[in-house]
């Protein structure tokens, strides 16, 4: 099989874009013309062929691009990857759980051949090739988290399990809807939730952690939690809000549909074999206003949710100084 | 000082309760000159509590710290601010024994640094009591530069290390021991709203 792989930036002068292909696989979060939070979990099984659910680990044509971004974000603010010391071997299971991943799914892009513990790994698109011995760091270029996810898509949160809590205690944080990886570290469940409104009070919350503490080896699960992002920028931090802010104000009626875009994670929790964590892997998708706008039934949907949507949660994802524009915008292709 | 009472926040935040004895528990107590009121109500409510007592006092008032000798056997730790009661509190936990209670009382600014302190150096979260007293005033983290201010009392504020003129979260992260403050004007540079003072 050939693969594409896009040349294009998410700063700068922003020459993101989806295929015709990435649009009709994107993955629209909305099954209902409605939404408000809920305990959105659901087995993670693998997916239709082509679907963004296919496999664990999607790799798509954004893929080097989106490291390429990855590494200047780093190369600016290293503590956006952080590891508390017990979690080393969390990022070790996450490598591993990658690794084996990718080079099942993906074997003309990606190779792993083990013996023992001498394991060899070969990235095609990133041009990487390493011989390493698993579990010792010094064999390899960065620790086992920062190594394996700076080759892999999405942001990753590792979970720390005490105290009947879940414990963020390590990360890879580069492309995250507005919250400090730096900050949160250390905190559990509940704490670093603390600033989404309404949530706790629903319950939600509560029933989320529960569920999380019972998943096991072998099950994956996942969710999708969205928002909007002007331009198609994945380094949306706090660390950086004075910089990328302005921007938020950039929107008018006439560039709305292109500046505009639909922000999605596919959220996915998988439990880790020695260490007894979760992982947390946290995959953005971007799509701007006109391209989702091609499919009729999404721009129908979108136009009612962002219409509706509660003013408590249009404020917190932060939409709310560009909803009507927004709205007026999708109005335009539904005949509702 | 009375006791604060504090507006609803969000979960992040921690809560202060008043400080109750673990009796004769070999402990650390810390407080500011309006958190030295804390220490001795809870001296007053149980006396062996001093007894394996190691009392640090930031910058207390004479009077407080005249009391609190009359209270106690060991000579009471004094230190002329945070920063120096810092390395003092590091080296007293450097020594103490398993089973040590962490009794701290003031403001939130310098309980928050201390426990971050603390549980940096091993001690368990749930060995750490904390009771507010005095100032509502709040240890700042900028999400930007990082740079801690202390002692913030009004919001928006400057941060004193990058100068962004930044606003108050309730976020709180007890690894830091600090509030998070983050760029008000980030998406409409120079648009400044009313400063006002910080409620509790
Ligand atoms: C265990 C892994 C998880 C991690 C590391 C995580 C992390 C986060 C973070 C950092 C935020 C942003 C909070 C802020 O504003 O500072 C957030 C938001 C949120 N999380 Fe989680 N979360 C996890 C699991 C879940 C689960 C299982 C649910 C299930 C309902 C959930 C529901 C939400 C919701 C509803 C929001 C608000 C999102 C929005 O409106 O855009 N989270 N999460």
């Amino acid at each position: 099989m050939t693969r594409h792989f896009n040349t294009e930036t998410f700063r700068g002068d922003y020459t993101y874009h989806n295929s015709p292909e990435a649009i009709r696989r994107f993955p629209f979060p909305f099954d209902q013309d409605t939404y408000t939070y809920s305990v959105n979990i659901a087995p993670h099984p693998g997916g239709p062929t082509g679907s963004t659910f296919e496999f664990a680990f999607d790799v798509d044509e954004h893929y080097v691009s989106e490291m390429q971004d990855r590494a200047i974000t780093l190369a600016e603010d290293p503590n956006r990857c952080q590891s508390l010391p017990h979690m080393e071997l969390a990022g070790w299971d996450l490598l591993e759980l990658i690794m084996v991943s990718k080079a099942r799914d993906y074997p003309d892009l990606f190779t792993l051949n083990r013996d023992g513990d001498q394991w060899h790994w070969i990235n095609r698109p990133l041009g990487i090739e390493q011989r390493f011995t698993f579990l010792d760091p010094a064999t390899l270029p960065y620790g086992p988290l920062e190594y394996i996810t700076r080759q892999t898509q999405g942001d990753f949160a590792l979970l720390h399990e005490r105290d009947r809590n879940l414990w963020l205690d390590a990360g890879m944080i580069t492309s995250q809807a507005d919250w400090s990886l730096d900050f949160d570290v250390g905190m559990n469940f509940f704490e670093w939730h603390a600033p989404v409104p309404k949530a706790r009070q629903m319950g939600v919350f509560d029933k989320a952690l529960k569920f999380l503490l019972a998943v096991e080896q072998q099950q994956a699960y996942r969710r999708l939690n969205w928002t909007m992002t002007v331009n198609p920028r994945l380094d949306t931090s706090p660390e950086n809000y004075h910089k990328w802010g302005p921007e938020k104000r950039s929107i008018t009626p006439q560039n709305v549909g292109q500046k505009q875009f639909l922000r999605v994670e596919l959220q996915t929790f998988w439990r880790l074999p020695r260490s007894n964590a979760l992982a947390f892997p946290i995959r953005c998708y971007l799509c701007c206003l006109e391209d989702l706008c091609t499919n009729p039934e999404w721009a129908r949907r979108l136009h009612l949710v962002l219409r509706d949507i509660d003013p408590v949660l249009a404020d917190y994802k932060g939409f709310a100084v560009n909803q009507k524009t927004i709205v007026e915008y999708l109005a335009g292709f539904s005949c509702v | 000082m009375p006791t604060v009472e504090f507006s609803p926040s969000i979960d992040s935040r921690p809560t202060y309760a008043p400080l109750k004895s673990h009796g004769s528990a070999p402990a650390i107590m810390v407080a500011d000159t309006a958190g030295a009121d804390a220490l001795l109500d809870l001296m007053a409510s149980d006396s062996a509590v001093t007894d394996k007592a190691q009392i640090v006092l930031i910058a207390p008032a004479s009077d407080k710290l005249a009391r609190m000798d009359l209270m106690v056997k060991t000579p009471v730790h004094t230190t002329p601010d945070l920063d120096t009661a810092g390395p003092l509190v590091r080296q007293l936990l450097s020594t103490a024994r398993m089973g040590t209670q962490m009794y701290l009382a003031g403001s939130e600014g310098m309980m928050g640094a201390l426990c971050a302190l603390a549980t940096a150096c091993g001690l368990p979260m749930d060995a750490i009591q904390t009771e507010h007293r005095g100032t509502a005033a709040r240890r700042m983290q900028c999400v930007h530069c990082k740079g801690i201010t202390e002692d913030v009392t009004t919001d928006p504020f400057e941060c004193s290390h990058c100068g962004l003129t930044l606003f108050v979260r309730d976020h709180f992260s007890r690894r830091i021991g600090a509030f998070q403050g983050v760029c008000v004007d980030a998406e409409t540079p120079g648009l400044i709203p009313t400063t006002q003072e910080i409620r509790p």
